[in-house]
């Protein structure tokens, strides 16, 4: 009977989050999409520690020419006539600037620019979208300025932005501290919009599903209503934003930066890269498609990660 | 419903209004000139008479309200008397391009038809794949299919038309040669030879965009269908003795649709922009080709209409998605 | 007059002998494309080169510019020259003889009233005529009879071959265009979208940015040409694709100005389907160097300014290390190949007016950084940058268009500067603003907020007087003038401005030219610039395509008429 009078639990209650540690690690694809983006963080971030070759380098000289466009070690294999260096494995440029080096380079900003503008119009697109879908008197003023910012011409939009803000952020933040902020700005501003519609759609659907009454019925407040049950019941759209963001950010970065808005031109990002391969595509395929690889594997590992994450927090799979 | 949309239709002109006036000013504020692509072996004196001559002289307030007038009261004048044969418009000036000094709608009616057979195509073939695949997808979660449909969505996603693009021309034109590179946008197609040719030429941009397309809604289905497969009513509904595929096909594919609808919505107007980039790559020269050269020419009369027109298909189309989710969920109420 | 004979002669023999099939019409379609679409058919609206070609088919001037950018007659029977009377000894008067016989495509017959009108109408302050230039200093033209026409100038004008001559202006027939003079010019669509012409095609239809499609003229004045009976004009994509579609896969028969890496066209041509052919104008690859103060910290009406001189790049020893610090043969190779020859000189072509005084084309990394040594700057603070003897650090912003070969020549001399211990920033700028005139953009390359900034220029024509001209203090861009002038680089010398008032008086030709080098020589030695690769301009035909000669001096498409499809292909 003392038992039932003082109830003690066999162990302590479990963490939530344990809970979902242990759902994440039990799911595959989300353990490999982690390793490899974790590789791939760690390839463009510590790599250059190690492979110290400066990717802005041009060899001078007689080197210039010995140097410049030679194929990735692996060309060798097939074709013997084909001029490999060891000293550069993955070739070098028509310069003669290292590939493997600039891959490195290109990654640390492609991956910052393409995670943080994501983040930005995640979370620009999750609080119009959530608010336009959960507060009446709100749906419409938010939805007409979607409809403004779709609307809107990109090119002009950014000449207009990289006029204004432009010098002042360069001021403010260091002249690549400041082109930075203005691409992650500018990709984040004009991308929100797909998100934000669909959070409303299933917004408005879900605040009318029994859940949501049952919830408000016992006096949830309306702050709690969103982050407790909204939220989590739009987290798998989100995520599908959330990768796809990614690799619209990393290419329109490089659009960005080839129309002149974004880094210098000897300032390699994956983006670039690819763009700057593509004319010579038969001659040295490498040189667009290895970054091209690269923003593919990110996306893929972040989609997986995605993934895992969706359902660790899904409490109707955890529970199986 | 039906006084929700026209409540939502007429609420919709100010919005219009409001957005080609942002449009307006933002071009104005824009740096550029409509002279940069004159040669500098031109003198500032005539580039500056070449400027007045397109009307740049006159004020801010002047040239749009002359826009507003010639949008919204003579171009529908130009299509009645295209119509009927009455001469309303007759002596009206109408919306004139400053690159090509000529009326931008005859323009835009005669980009129409490649950027419709085209992206519209492309838009109809993707989002007939996408379904099926993310549907699929969704209920065999991580079988081999599901891993592959994911694995070309996102290689498919992530790799920017001007690469694909070239990357199919140089393997199907260049050494292959069974498709052309550059897009005959001259070609009637009247009989079955044109039609056949017709075909080969749009296969390898249709092919391009739809991939695009295609990764992009196969996602957002299958994310949305797995969020509904493990809901309790999919549990009632199997209990109550349905068949898998009443369950499948009607109860969970109804319920998420939503998403997608609002993905297809806002896709549909695109269909008209045109890809800017993939008809640059083929040649289409469709709308999206008109719009992006207007731009850099600084263009301005065609950037605002295409732009215009542009906002009022995106107004139109967030209505219909509107509309639709109150179709497809009988709960969501607007008024 | 027996001279011509033998050559109509020889050249009747020619065409006899070439082909027997030359009749008109009997070769077929050809197929044209220019990866910038026209927008427009009348030349006299716009500047684009990619306008003026197209309508070069159509429309004729009456004399033209032959592919070594000699004078060469089209409409007319003889070049007016003092000599043979046709230019009035006091330089203000020239008159033209129209060949008898001309006639319009509609069948009406070619007059000096159509090339009095064109004048007008080019003339008409309202119009908005975008070359105007051409009638500079032309007070009226008069019609002496049908075929007579002269054209009186307000000043002497030594080179009196402006107005009528070269693609951009051709005549236009006053039928025609007899109500779309002044501010009405824009409104004529159907008119500027088809004009009629002498030349030997006919427009049957136009798409503004897309595509033209032309068929033979049957009033032309050859009967037997053109050989082709239509062509389909192509706009739109990008070089690349325009040289692929030409060389490697065939569709098209002429691709025009590929700028594009030289590797990348050896590649094209391993197709097989196509030459290249390249062609050397005035066209000139340059460093400007900013002659005031691009520094933000400046007021906007200082900065750039010839209030504020620049801090360092005035000083010969700065700019002589810098030229000398650049591989000039290695550019070439790396970004032009055939199309491209070192050069010292900001007018490289006609041969006439080029000086020969300076050379180029070895580079001194030593010497440059000795030059600089000498002049007392020195790298002060070990960073591996110089300081000037004021103590400023040598650092420079670097500003082009955005372009591939552009951005790799930014990246190649950025390296070679800091060896010399000159630090450049690159930045580069989207075409469209970069080149536009907008006063309110930051990024234009008149307002030079930047040290230095490379582009290319040339003139058209073979004169370089007012080409030469720019160089004038007074047309430097500033607050003033909005922005607007030629003189990109502010530089300033009295001596020039002298020596340029003689130019204006000197009729002699080459006694022009000998002032013409001394111009060169002292803009370029006085550091306005640092000319770096002449720039020639490349095409490429399909290798069924006969009669094609690449004419950088005039419309690439100026002898389309006598193009032909080789026999056997």
């Amino acid at each position: 009977m003392t038992d039932l009078t003082n109830p003690q639990p066999a162990s302590a209650p479990r963490n939530q989050w344990l809970d979902v540690w242990d759902q994440f690690k039990s799911h595959r694809g989300a353990l490999i999409g982690s390793v490899i983006f974790l590789l791939i963080i760690a390839t463009v971030y510590v790599g250059p520690l190690i492979w110290r070759i400066d990717p802005q380098f041009l060899p001078q000289g007689r080197d210039f020419i010995t140097l410049r466009d030679t194929r990735p070690i692996w060309v060798g294999l097939w074709d013997s006539s084909a001029k490999v260096n060891w000293a550069h494995p993955l070739g070098t440029d028509n310069l003669g600037r290292d590939t493997l080096a600039r891959l490195m380079f290109g990654g640390q900003v492609s991956i910052a620019v393409g995670l943080t503008a994501m983040l930005l119009s995640l979370l620009l697109g999750t609080l119009v979208g959530v608010l336009a879908g959960f507060t009446r008197k709100l749906d419409g003023p938010l939805m007409r300025l979607t409809d403004l910012f779709l609307a809107l011409p990109l090119l002009p939009l950014i000449l207009v932005a990289s006029l204004l803000f432009r010098e002042s952020l360069s001021a403010a933040f260091g002249p690549e501290g400041g082109t930075f902020l203005l691409i992650v700005i500018l990709i984040g501003i004009t991308s929100w919009m797909p998100t934000a519609r669909i959070v409303r759609g299933d917004v408005l659907a879900l605040k009318e599903r029994e859940f949501v009454l049952a919830a408000r019925s016992i006096g949830t407040t309306n702050n709690k209503l969103i982050l407790r049950h909204i939220l989590p019941n739009v987290l798998s759209p989100i995520m599908v934003s959330a990768t796809l963001g990614i690799a619209t950010a990393i290419i329109t970065e490089s659009a960005l930066s080839f129309l002149g808005f974004g880094f210098p031109p000897d300032f390699p990002t994956w983006g670039r890269l690819l763009n700057d391969g593509v004319d010579r595509l038969v001659s040295f395929p490498e040189r667009s498609i290895l970054p091209g690889v690269m923003i593919s594997l990110t996306v893929l590992s972040v989609n997986y990660l995605g993934d895992g994450l969706r359902d660790a927090l899904d409490p109707r799979i955890r529970g199986r | 419903m039906l006084t929700f949309t026209i409540r939502r239709l007429v609420l919709a002109v100010p919005t219009l209004l409001f957005i080609s006036l942002v449009i307006f000013l933002l071009l104005e504020l824009a740096p550029g000139d409509p002279m940069a692509q004159v040669p500098l072996t031109v003198p500032p004196e005539v580039k500056e008479k070449m400027r007045e001559a397109l009307g740049l002289g006159q004020p801010m307030h002047v040239r749009f309200w002359k826009w507003l007038v010639q949008f919204f009261w003579i171009e529908p004048q130009v299509l009645v008397d295209h119509y009927f044969g009455t001469t309303f418009s007759e002596g009206d000036l109408r919306v004139i391009s400053w690159q090509t000094r000529s009326p931008v709608m005859d323009i835009v009616i005669q980009r129409l038809p490649q950027t419709l057979w085209v992206v519209g195509t492309a838009y109809v073939v993707g989002i007939l794949i996408a379904l099926p695949i993310g549907i699929y997808s969704a209920y065999r979660q991580y079988s081999w299919f599901d891993q592959a449909g994911t694995f070309i969505s996102m290689v498919g996603f992530s790799v920017p038309p001007f690469f694909s693009g070239v990357l199919v021309i140089v393997i199907f034109s260049v050494n292959l040669g069974w498709f052309p590179s550059i897009y005959d946008t001259t070609l009637v197609v009247d009989d079955w030879e044109s039609f056949r040719r017709q075909l080969l030429q749009m296969v390898m941009p249709v092919t391009v965009l739809a991939l695009q397309i295609t990764a992009q809604i196969s996602r957002f289905m299958r994310a949305s269908m797995l969020d509904n497969l493990n809901q309790d009513y999919v549990r009632t509904a199997r209990a109550k003795g349905l068949g898998e595929r009443t369950v499948v096909m009607v109860h969970v594919l109804r319920n998420s649709m939503i998403p997608v609808v609002t993905v297809i919505a806002l896709g549909v107007p695109s269909i008209f922009g045109g890809a800017i980039i993939t008809e640059q790559v083929f040649k289409v020269n469709g709308i999206g080709q008109l719009l992006i050269g207007a731009i850099q020419a600084n263009d301005l009369p065609m950037v605002q209409t295409l732009t215009f027109i542009f906002a009022v298909l995106i107004v139109l189309f967030n209505l219909v998605a509107d509309v639709l989710y109150g179709l497809l969920d009988p709960r969501i109420r607007y008024d | 007059m027996t001279r011509k004979a033998i050559l109509l002669g020889a050249a009747a023999g020619m065409a006899l002998a070439s082909a027997a099939t030359a009749e008109r019409g009997s070769d077929g379609n050809v197929n044209i494309i220019y990866w910038q679409a026209p927008s427009i058919l009348n030349p006299f609206l716009t500047g684009g080169t990619k306008d003026t070609e197209a309508a070069s088919l159509i429309l004729e001037p009456l004399a033209r510019y032959d592919a070594s950018g000699n004078l060469t007659t089209w409409l007319v029977d003889e070049i007016p020259t003092v000599e043979n009377g046709g230019v009035a000894e006091d330089l203000t008067s020239i008159t033209w003889k129209i060949t008898p016989g001309i006639v319009w495509s509609d069948g009406t017959p070619f007059t000096a009233k159509d090339v009095k009108f064109t004048a007008d109408y080019c003339m008409d302050p309202d119009g908005g005529c975008a070359q105007l230039t051409k009638f500079e200093n032309v007070s009226d033209v008069e019609v002496i009879d049908d075929l007579t026409v002269k054209v009186n100038f307000s000043v002497p004008t030594p080179f009196p071959y402006g107005p009528f001559v070269g693609v951009e202006n051709p005549i236009l027939q006053a039928a025609q265009f007899a109500d779309c003079t002044g501010a009405r010019a824009s409104e004529c669509t159907e008119e500027n979208f088809g004009p009629i012409g002498t030349g030997p095609f006919v427009v049957t239809d136009f798409r503004p940015n897309d595509v033209i499609q032309f068929a033979a003229n049957e009033n032309y004045r050859d009967p037997n040409k053109p050989a082709f009976a239509t062509v389909t004009f192509k706009g739109g994509g990008d070089a690349t694709a325009a040289g692929r579609a030409v060389m490697e896969t065939g569709e098209f028969d002429y691709a025009w100005n590929l700028q594009l890496a030289p590797d990348v066209i050896a590649k094209m041509q391993e197709g097989g389907k196509g030459t290249p052919v390249a062609g050397f104008g005035p066209l000139v690859e340059r460093i400007m160097l900013n002659q005031t103060n691009p520094s933000a910290e400046l007021d906007a009406d200082t900065r750039s300014t010839a209030k504020a001189p620049h801090p360092f790049l005035t000083d010969p020893a700065v700019y002589n290390a810098m030229s000398l610090a650049i591989d000039r043969p290695l550019l070439v190779e790396i970004g032009y190949g055939q199309a491209g020859k070192v050069s010292c000189n900001w007018v490289p072509a006609p041969e006439i007016f080029a000086s020969t005084s300076m050379t180029c084309d070895t580079q001194d990394i030593e010497g440059a950084k000795k030059m600089l040594e000498d002049a007392g700057y020195v790298d002060t603070d070990g960073d591996g940058v110089r300081e000037t003897p004021e103590g400023l650090p040598m650092k420079i912003l670097y500003q082009t268009s955005t372009n591939a070969v552009r951005q790799d020549f930014q990246a190649l001399i950025k390296q070679w500067w800091s060896e010399i211990g000159i630090d450049a920033e690159l930045r580069n700028i989207n075409a469209s603003v970069f080149f536009g005139g907008d006063p309110g953009s930051p990024d234009t390359f008149q307002k030079f907020y930047a040290d230095v900034e490379m582009y290319a220029n040339t003139f058209s024509g073979t004169d370089p007087q007012s080409y030469l001209g720019n160089m004038i203090c007074d047309k430097a861009p500033r607050p003033e003038t909005q922005w607007q002038g030629e003189n990109i680089s502010r530089w300033c010398s009295d001596e020039y401005e002298a020596l340029y008032a003689e130019l204006g008086k000197t009729s002699d030709i080459n006694k022009r030219a000998e002032i013409g080098k001394k111009l060169n020589d002292m803009a370029v030695q006085g550091g306005a610039m640092i000319p770096l690769v002449h720039r020639g301009r490349i095409s490429a035909h399909s290798n069924t395509l006969g009669g094609v000669e690449l004419n950088v001096w005039d419309s690439e498409l100026w002898n389309i008429a006598d193009w032909h499809r080789k026999t056997g292909s």
